[in-house]
């Protein structure tokens, strides 16, 4: 059994259709996972899923070993899993380093410590840590939203679609921060529209197609399959 | 010596009274601005909140009188205002839990929150006239003033006089240490920040294991702090009217307003802009520029732009003003 793993997860927004289907997705330690496909496909939805924002018709999410389908979203966090949205990721008016200290909300000792481990992985943050994060460029913000997920030093991050809306030098940029985290032990799953970048770096990926899982292996293999080359990655 | 005395008869009738009422409008402000910011609603029972915390305060005042406690030549209600505070945050505790929660598990709309207010306001305006009635009521004792116009006079020697009431002073100054207090909390301590992050951005503060009760209880209880200070120190500059608390809810909207609502130090300031322009509009000039003038060109009229009656038309105009021209406030707070 993986780390943090889906299975056959079937889920959909309140009353309204199934978005994912028997979808199931796993996700080890210092491994890297992506998730991709077509726009609709259900690929964030799989990932809040995961995290519970939203509930599960049928099938379980197990942490460690441990069935956490049925726990709130802010108890999973307790428990390690971090996420950072698509969108409204940061504390905009909030400063960077307020921001790494609600991230580390939870945490009962080591702040200092961890805010110093976070400046290491990002210098930026260090240099514009009393700036309000309002005023940041956009690759700068995500790496705040980065580090303010990684205060609480999870074991697992989820990332939904962290290059959007980046330059492409800033893309391979964050990619870089992503696999410096893989370093550090953590399990990374993360949704991307920008797929061959994407799978250079991930060390499995995930092709969801109206919410089912369609293909799946390592990233050379994605990248190497000819449907998938033709269907998603633009021949 | 004339310029003087021009000075004088502006700081006399117009500064020092806009300094206090703008200290006064200012409390409320923030409250407003808070309860906008944390639990997302413009609250109608604003000024009647305000009203019921000086209810307890005028109250208490008259027990203690009763029994001979006081505070020397500072008002007995000082000396309330711890009690009138708790008073003030169980009510407002009760009506959360009874109304309001009930709206925001359901996640409803902040026009259908600002309404549910209204039906608050209501009932607030109820208690408070069967507890205290709505008639005019002074609490206020102790010495009335710091500076007497006479005193003044003799003192210098000059012909116009400078009064400074004890209220004027005692509000600028609580107002000062309350509002200091307040920014201290919510910038340097963990928990303030988590209110801030709570305001700006709800669901990752949910995601960053922020407690939305914790920070609900918390804005609850400074709101009640400072609806119940705004509301006694209004009552002891002017006196204690319910109706009166219900009207200054204009005035104080337009300070949140025009500070940026949801920005607690606009709110502040727009206090202070609202009295100042209320206060310099319906001020009558004529012994002003008497002073200035050589006698040939002495006014006969008052010089007075609009009559004090309609000092809430200039709050509203401001109101609007600013909402068609600057809707997110002078210090960028949320758009409405």
């Amino acid at each position: 059994m993986a780390f943090f793993e889906g299975n056959k997860m079937t889920a959909g927004y309140g009353d309204g259709p199934d978005i994912i289907s028997s979808c199931s997705i796993k996700v080890n330690r210092g491994e890297i996972v992506a998730i991709l496909g077509p726009n609709g496909a259900g690929k964030s939805t799989a990932m809040k899923a995961m995290l519970g924002l939203l509930n599960l018709k049928s099938g379980n999410i197990f942490f460690d070993g441990i069935d956490i389908s049925k726990i709130s979203p802010q108890d999973r966090v307790k428990q390690g899993v971090s996420f950072v949205p698509q969108t409204k990721n940061v504390f905009a008016e909030l400063t960077v380093r307020e921001n790494l200290e609600i991230g580390g909300f939870l945490r009962k000792d080591g702040l200092e410590k961890m805010i110093e481990s976070i400046y290491d992985l990002f210098p930026i943050l260090n240099e514009k840590k009393s700036q309000i994060v309002g005023q940041l460029s956009g690759g700068q913000r995500q790496q705040v939203a980065l580090g303010r997920a990684l205060m609480s030093e999870p074991s697992v991050l989820m990332l939904d679609e962290p290059t959007a809306g980046v330059s492409p030098i800033v893309m391979d940029e964050l990619f870089e921060h992503i696999l410096k985290i893989k370093k550090t032990n953590v399990a990374i799953i993360m949704v991307e529209q920008n797929a061959k970048q994407a799978l250079n770096i991930s060390d499995r990926g995930y092709v969801l197609v109206t919410g089912k899982n369609k293909f799946e292996g390592s990233g050379e293999q994605l990248l190497n399959d000819s449907e998938v080359r033709r269907s998603f990655l633009g021949g | 010596m004339d310029f003087i005395n021009a000075i004088l008869v502006l700081t006399n009738f117009t500064i020092i009274p806009a300094l206090a009422y703008g200290s006064q409008l200012a409390l409320g402000a923030v409250f407003v601005t808070l309860i906008y910011a944390v639990l997302r609603f413009a609250n109608f029972a604003t000024g009647d909140m305000m009203s019921f915390g000086t209810m307890f305060a005028v109250l208490l005042t008259y027990y203690f009188q009763s029994k001979g406690i006081g505070l020397g030549f500072l008002p007995t209600a000082l000396l309330t205002i711890p009690f009138a505070i708790i008073m003030m945050i169980l009510y407002m505790l009760l009506i959360d839990k009874l109304v309001f929660s009930y709206y925001r598990i359901k996640k409803s709309p902040p026009v259908q929150f600002a309404m549910v207010s209204v039906g608050v306001m209501f009932v607030t305006q109820a208690i408070i006239r069967i507890v205290i009635g709505p008639s005019d009521r002074r609490f206020l004792d102790g010495e009335k003033f710091i500076l007497k116009a006479t005193e003044f006079k003799e003192m210098t020697g000059l012909s116009e006089g400078l009064t400074l009431k004890s209220t004027q002073a005692i509000t600028v100054i609580v107002t000062l240490i309350v509002i200091s207090i307040m920014f201290w909390f919510l910038n340097k301590t963990k928990t303030g920040t988590s209110m801030r992050a709570y305001a700006d951005n709800e669901d990752l503060a949910l995601l960053s294991g922020i407690d939305p009760k914790r920070v609900v209880l918390i804005t609850w209880i400074i709101a009640g702090v400072l609806a119940t200070i705004g509301g006694i120190l209004y009552g002891l500059d002017k006196s204690y009217r319910p109706f009166v608390y219900f009207n200054n809810m204009l005035p104080i909207f337009a300070a949140a307003i025009v500070g940026g609502i949801g920005n607690p130090l606009g709110a502040f300031l727009g206090g202070y802009v609202i009295a100042f322009a209320e206060i310099f509009i319906t001020y009558a000039y004529k012994r002003f520029i008497t002073y200035l003038v050589p006698e040939s060109m002495e006014p006969d009229t008052l010089i007075q732009l609009l009559s004090t009656d309609y000092k809430f038309a200039v709050s509203f105009s401001i109101l609007v003003i600013v909402l068609l021209l600057r809707p997110s406030g002078i210090f960028k707070g949320k758009i409405i």
